[in-house]
């Protein structure tokens, strides 16, 4: 079996983003970027399916400008056996990644394929869901545990009350919560070798999907920040405020 | 204009979710139904007649919609589209499931957790964990969407008087089934929709230790929260998590105990009205948010906290 792993280049989740002066979106020049967490947390399982016996090949895909070759690299370097990269200017929206994803599905014939719940950068949550509809698959969303087994897969998902099983039949989608597991480093010497591994190019024209975006970003502003708060001395001042000035307890 | 919203709900009680999602479609304008997908379906279907501002129920019963499986609901919200302008579900982890498969079934693209409605059209949503707002207009003939619940105030749950109808569908597609579920039980309000939320970060050391805030909680009739940190080193459960990619809650007062506020954390309550930070670290950047802060050793202060709210 083969899996695919889509994996994001997003800006690092320790940067602190700034919007830009023009309101048209996020500063992203001299800002470091890095593969999305939650795609190593899914390239991270289909290491783990792989290194079980579950699958023979993990191929990392990534769809954007030619940088996002590095974010291959990074998951070739954990482990993932080839990539795939999709040349595209920025901001595709998930609609049109689940379209192209579904074109390298239909080349690659995967059985599984793992994908992040959301990317932190637009927060939107609906690229595996999608896919999955167009394939008309089954979607195990958010997992926090994962068993093959067969031609069913048992997923552990995390909803609003708890945990979730269900049993999604094979070939499926699965998107990871952050307690799947826990990512490995790339080592040195697998970060030389992954620069060996295979990296195929592939262009969105050859693929036949119109990206064009669907929904028109009017402006992207800083949120109403909070004003400045105070400190209190003690656990007496403490409640004092509340109950006397913000009269909330 | 008419909208649809996917009622959330357990086949026995409506989730309150729901109700934020009515008002969200209130300001959208136009025919406000709701669907409700599951089996047995009347009870909720009835609780939902009476929501103020719905003027029509659309009930589908059916073995297949028992337990919200993305695979057998989408095909039914997809199949009544062809009414509606807007699609509507809470932006909680079941409209998280279900509405991109119908966005992606539709050829639309979805809308994710609206925080404001400018238009019909035109909509507000939070991305990079909150950090900046997008302003997002959609020219889709039919408009997916999903509403963050803590943006908008809850539709009365009374006054209304909707008609019932039921839909015909109801497949099994075949693609997935429901084994079972896990659901932590508690006496406590539920943490979305709770006044005060009182939690605690990697700071806490133990899950033991959260008995602390709990009892402070039960003081204020409170639930209980949890930083991220703390749900990976174990000390409570998942559905405790708030933040970007957990629950996002906005009380009135949120206390946090032993979080250091990582931006994740922030995302998920800095729309709280008051925010309490007690942290021993003075540089802990809970503090930039928060509107009393008090340095202090929470094993000292906690205590002291239970005892002074008597």
């Amino acid at each position: 079996m083969k899996i695919l792993v889509p994996v994001k280049r997003v800006i690092d989740y320790n940067v602190k983003v700034r919007v830009k002066a023009d309101q048209t979106g996020v500063e992203l020049a001299n800002v470091k970027m890095a593969m999305n967490p939650f795609d190593e947390i899914a390239v991270e399982q289909a290491l783990r399916i792989k290194e079980a016996g579950g699958a023979d090949e993990v191929i990392a895909v990534s769809i954007g400008p030619s940088q996002n070759q590095e974010t291959i690299r990074t998951a070739l370097a954990m482990g993932a056996d080839r990539g795939i990269h999709i040349e595209a200017q920025h901001d595709i929206e998930p609609l049109a990644v689940a379209k192209l994803l579904r074109a390298v599905v239909d080349n690659e014939n995967p059985g599984l394929v793992l994908l992040g719940k959301q990317a932190i950068d637009d927060d939107c949550n609906q690229t595996g869901q999608m896919l999955s509809a167009l394939l008309g698959w089954a979607q195990g969303t958010f997992a926090s545990a994962l068993d093959i087994a067969g031609d069913v897969a048992k997923v552990t998902r995390e909803v609003d009350g708890g945990l979730e099983h269900i049993e999604v039949k094979m070939p499926a989608i699965v998107t990871v919560d952050l307690r799947l597991n826990e990512p490995r480093y790339a080592s040195l010497p697998n970060i030389m070798k992954a620069k060996k591994k295979p990296l195929d190019s592939l262009t969105v024209d050859a693929l036949g999907v119109d990206i064009t975006p669907r929904l028109t970003i009017e402006k992207v502003e800083e949120p109403a920040s909070r004003a400045a708060g105070i400190k209190v001395a003690d656990v007496q001042e403490l409640v004092g405020k509340l109950k006397n000035e913000a009269k909330v307890i | 204009m008419s909208i649809l919203i996917l009622t959330e709900h357990d086949n026995g009680q409506l989730n309150p979710a729901t109700l934020n999602s009515v008002t969200a479609a209130g300001e959208i304008g136009g025919d406000v139904h709701l669907l409700v997908a599951g089996d047995p379906s009347g009870a909720v279907a009835k609780q939902a007649a009476t929501i103020s501002g719905v003027s029509k129920i659309l009930i589908a019963d059916d073995a297949a919609f028992a337990n919200g499986l993305a695979e057998n609901i989408a095909p039914l919200i997809t199949g009544l589209a062809s009414s509606y302008s807007h699609l509507l579900a809470p932006a909680t982890t079941s409209g998280k499931n279900i509405m991109p498969r119908v966005a992606a079934l539709l050829d639309v693209m979805q809308i994710s957790d609206i925080v404001a409605v400018l238009d019909a059209s035109t909509f507000k949503r939070p991305i990079y964990a909150g950090n900046a707002l997008s302003t997002v207009s959609s020219k889709e003939s039919i408009k997916v969407i999903t509403v963050r619940g803590t943006a908008f105030e809850a539709a009365n749950a009374e006054g209304g008087s909707a008609a019932i109808e039921t839909v015909s569908g109801g497949e099994d597609a075949g693609l997935s089934s429901y084994v079972k579920s896990e659901l932590s039980s508690s006496e406590r309000p539920e943490l979305t929709s709770a006044s005060i939320v009182v939690s605690g970060g990697r700071g806490m050391q133990d899950g033991a230790n959260f008995t602390m805030l709990e009892k402070v909680a039960d003081k204020l009739g409170a639930a209980v929260g949890a930083s991220r940190a703390a749900v990976d080193a174990g000390f409570v459960p998942n559905d405790y998590q708030v933040g970007q990619t957990g629950k996002v809650v906005a009380p009135d007062l949120y206390i946090a105990v032993g979080i250091s506020g990582a931006i994740q954390h922030l995302a998920g309550m800095k729309d709280s009205k008051v925010i309490v930070a007690i942290n021993k670290d003075e540089e802990a950047p809970i503090f930039q948010v928060a509107d009393y802060g008090l340095v202090a050793d929470l094993f000292d202060a906690v205590p002291k906290l239970e005892q002074e709210l008597g």
